[in-house]
């Protein structure tokens, strides 16, 4: 009885976890297409700032839990070792959503730019070994400037 | 308040030192049930996301505060950080540096 519940788990686990993963997949793609117009970039200290008239600060943040078939099949490449793909292709799309969030806000205060972003990850992993759960956040800040300020002009040197 | 080393069209007068926001959080039973139900098929928990914006946006204010009393208009140079510090309770702090800008 337990084996068929732990199968059972492990199927409904793959079925849902796949199909949720691959929703989420096409739902950033389409949204990072939408927001592409906006570029996000890490400036540095030695630059001089893009002109602009205001700069505000955005934060994009999203809890993401494993299946229960990530997390079995995490169990297992903890046994071998070696890179647990399931484990991956969720970091990424924690990581992306996190970066979409964050422009979205960024965009709909109307930014041209978002600078300087940093990113986040905590696991919300409860300290009892085997609770059987698997969850990080993850949460990207930058920020979002927008009005353009008219060029100076150069001073002349044929005067 | 920015990410930046200091606000576009603006100079930094006057530093005012670092300034810092923290709040410290636990689960709650109800919304932890729940996310373990979601961790048998996946995908967002969107109570904890939810919580943990709560949580972010006062530990900000917090930070917002103390620039304020220190006399400062921006905070620079802002992190966010996460730590766990029990068990079913994490700890989101945040810091900057205050300054005057004109």
């Amino acid at each position: 009885m337990e084996v068929l519940i732990f199968l059972g788990l492990l199927l409904l686990g793959f079925f849902a976890g796949r199909r949720a993963e691959q929703r989420h997949f096409a739902s950033i793609q389409q949204r990072e297409r939408q927001t592409a117009a906006v570029p996000v970039l890490n400036v540095r200290a030695s630059q001089d700032l893009p002109p602009a008239e205001y700069a505000c600060l955005f934060v994009g943040s999203v809890v993401i839990a494993g299946d229960y078939y990530k997390l079995i099949t995490g169990l297992l490449a903890g046994v071998v070792g070696g890179a647990i793909p399931g484990y991956e292709s969720l970091m990424e799309r924690g990581r992306r959503e996190a970066i979409l969030r964050m422009k979205e806000a960024a965009i709909a205060w109307g930014a041209t730019q978002v600078l300087n972003v940093r990113m986040e990850t905590a696991s919300l992993n409860s300290n009892q070994s085997n609770s059987g759960t698997f969850s990080v956040e993850v949460i990207a800040y930058g920020t979002g400037i927008k009005g353009a300020v008219p060029a100076r002009i150069p001073p002349s040197i044929h005067q | 308040m920015t990410t930046l080393e200091g606000v576009p069209n603006k100079v930094i007068v006057q530093h005012l030192g670092m300034v810092q926001g923290s709040t410290v959080r636990a689960k709650h039973f109800g919304r932890d049930f729940m996310a373990g139900l979601k961790n048998i098929v996946g995908g967002e928990l969107t109570e904890y996301t939810e919580l943990l914006q709560d949580a972010r946006a006062e530990a900000t204010q917090r930070m917002g505060r103390q620039a304020l009393a220190l006399g400062a208009n921006a905070v620079v140079n802002i992190r966010f950080s996460t730590s766990s510090v029990a068990a079913g309770a994490a700890e989101l702090f945040i810091y900057g540096t205050a300054v005057r800008v004109e």
